[in-house]
């Protein structure tokens, strides 16, 4: 089964990260993609830029409307996500459990069982900036 | 486990707001920081076993408040502390605090604490030193530290700053829509300042000045939150982040500087410039224009380009016309100069800088920008003079060594002509 997990934290937070302990958490986390990466689990990883950079759409009758920023004011925003392949909840709940001791103190991770992944038509070598 | 580094993060990130409301409450600046510090030697005891509360500003707020109180209290009556138990049980109290601290009133605190900052007495020095103190929340040794002077002179710099703010008054009604985007005007100029004090550094000063540019980024985005939609803002968030993507590429291994079309281009800081990107493309769509959306939008057209020369100056010439018509500067006008000379040849660009001298004629830039174009035109007896100007003017050996290179150019090209 394929499970997205999708990490939600204060960006303010995050944001205020030190150098030091943004490349330590980075690093500890990645322990965790590699591994999932050998086990044959690991499906696509993104790491979004701060909802400020957002913009949304909301659907309406007639003309949608275009918003500055994600819809509703919450305190923790979506910051990114992980598509892993899990054998069962609770290993997908070991996974987050894993995630979340290399990421520790505020935040979630959200669970969410995958209904259809569509493959990437994306041309290998196209990075986020260009 | 290493609790320290999340929980610093959640407390800097608490900071503005939550000093912001303490002040509001106080109504006096020492009171709210010292509030706003007990709080925060509460947070650093509890929340590593208790974990963290969910609205970490509204916890901040209550504790600091209560503290601030007791402290009050004690001094009055000699009344003991409650004890930790009793403060850390928030339980329906802070989720109370947390429904009042509605939208508007979180952006007039923080707008407040940031417009405090930015009184127009305080000169550009204090006012950043006063802004990294009581919003970013760095040490008075820090900042000693990035102005390169000592720790005492710092605290005496920033205790004269308060002083002078609390004299003239805070401002605690609550702003109209004029007077909100007035504040606004002037925290973003702010800000700017901020991130220039860093981004202006020298190569060797950047470890210790170039954190202000860092700051001066955590500051932008804390207002662009809270105005999510003031293209103004989105333009000054795009504006510092691309200038701030090109740092690594900026200064040869000596020091010295690299211009923009000499950069290494692989050394940009492609999350950074797919930022910028995002928030000038929001801010257009707005079709309000001002001067940091339009500086954004040459540093965007830069950024763009995957060589020097794909750049798209005829669009840099545009974009500086328009900056000039909303804010005239002969600065301004010089920096046109530069486009204009790659769309229409030095001959044009030089017949634009021309009427500037005798405003810019002790201004570095100007007469580094007019030799070149001399140069370029081959009148190399006026070229060579207005480098020697330059250099005259430079203001630091980096600037010096940059024009001498033009210097020796010159001399090589004349030594190679037939006598």
């Amino acid at each position: 089964m394929l499970y997205a997990i999708l990490c939600y934290n204060s960006e303010a937070a995050v944001g205020a990260w030190s150098k030091q302990y943004h490349d330590e958490t980075m690093a500890k986390l990645h322990v965790v993609n590699d591994k999932l990466a050998k086990q044959g689990r690991l499906g696509p990883v993104a790491r979004l830029l701060p909802t400020t950079a957002a913009t949304t759409l909301r659907k309406g009758r007639g003309e949608s409307l275009v918003i500055d920023g994600p819809f509703a004011e919450t305190k923790e925003q979506l910051l990114g996500f992980y598509i892993i392949d899990c054998a069962s909840l609770d290993a997908a709940i070991e996974t987050a459990k894993e995630l979340a001791i290399a990421n520790p103190g505020t935040g979630s991770y959200e669970i969410r069982p995958v209904a259809e992944l569509h493959e990437s038509q994306l041309p290998a070598q196209r990075k986020p900036a260009a | 486990m290493n609790d320290i580094g999340w929980i610093d993060a959640v407390l800097t990130a608490a900071r503005p707001q939550a000093v912001g409301a303490l002040l509001r409450y106080f109504r006096d600046l020492d009171t709210a920081e010292e509030a706003f510090q007990e709080a925060c030697l509460r947070a650093l005891k509890t929340w590593p076993q208790n974990g963290p509360p969910r609205d970490a500003a509204a916890w901040l707020i209550f504790v600091g408040r209560n503290a601030a109180m007791d402290d009050v209290r004690r001094r009055a009556k000699q009344v003991a502390l409650p004890d930790e138990a009793a403060i850390s049980d928030l339980g329906d109290a802070e989720s109370e605090l947390a429904d009042r601290l509605d939208g508007e009133q979180y952006r007039d605190d923080l707008l407040r604490l940031l417009f405090v900052c930015c009184h127009p007495e305080l000169p550009a020095t204090q006012q950043i030193a006063l802004a990294l103190r009581i919003v970013c929340g760095l040490s008075v040794k820090q900042i000693a530290r990035a102005f390169l002077v000592g720790e005492a002179a710092m605290e005496q710099r920033i205790t004269r700053a308060k002083a002078r703010v609390g004299d003239a008054g805070l401002p605690f009604e609550t702003p109209g829509a004029v007077e909100r985007a007035e504040r606004l005007a002037s925290v973003a100029a702010m800000i700017y300042l901020v991130f220039n004090e860093g981004y202006s550094a020298r190569a060797d000063e950047t470890a210790t000045r170039g954190t202000l540019a860092d700051e001066g980024v955590w500051l932008v985005r804390l207002l662009l939150r809270v105005f999510p939609q003031e293209p103004e803002v989105m333009g000054l968030a795009a504006l510092m982040l691309l200038q701030q993507a090109r740092a690594a590429a900026r200064f040869d291994d000596r020091g010295g500087i690299i211009l923009l079309e000499d950069q290494d281009r692989s050394l940009w800081d492609d999350k950074r410039i797919a930022e910028g990107l995002a928030l000038i493309d929001k801010a257009m769509r707005h079709r309000r224009p001002g001067p940091y959306q339009i500086q954004a939008a040459i540093a965007a057209l830069h950024a763009r380009a995957k060589r020097a020369e794909d750049t798209d100056w005829a669009q840099i010439d545009l974009l500086y016309a328009n900056l000039e018509r909303l804010q005239p500067s002969p600065v301004v006008t010089l920096n046109r100069a530069v486009a204009v000379n790659k769309v229409r040849g030095p001959a044009a660009a030089l017949e634009m800088i021309e009427p500037l001298g005798p405003q810019l004629s002790n201004y570095f830039y100007f007469h580094g920008v007019k030799g070149a174009l001399l140069q370029q035109l081959d009148r190399r007896a006026e070229a060579r003079a207005a480098f020697d100007r330059a250099i005259a003017l430079a203001n630091t050996p980096a600037e010096a060594a940059h024009i001498r290179q033009h210097l020796d150019h010159l001399g090589k090209e004349s030594a190679s002509e037939p006598s």
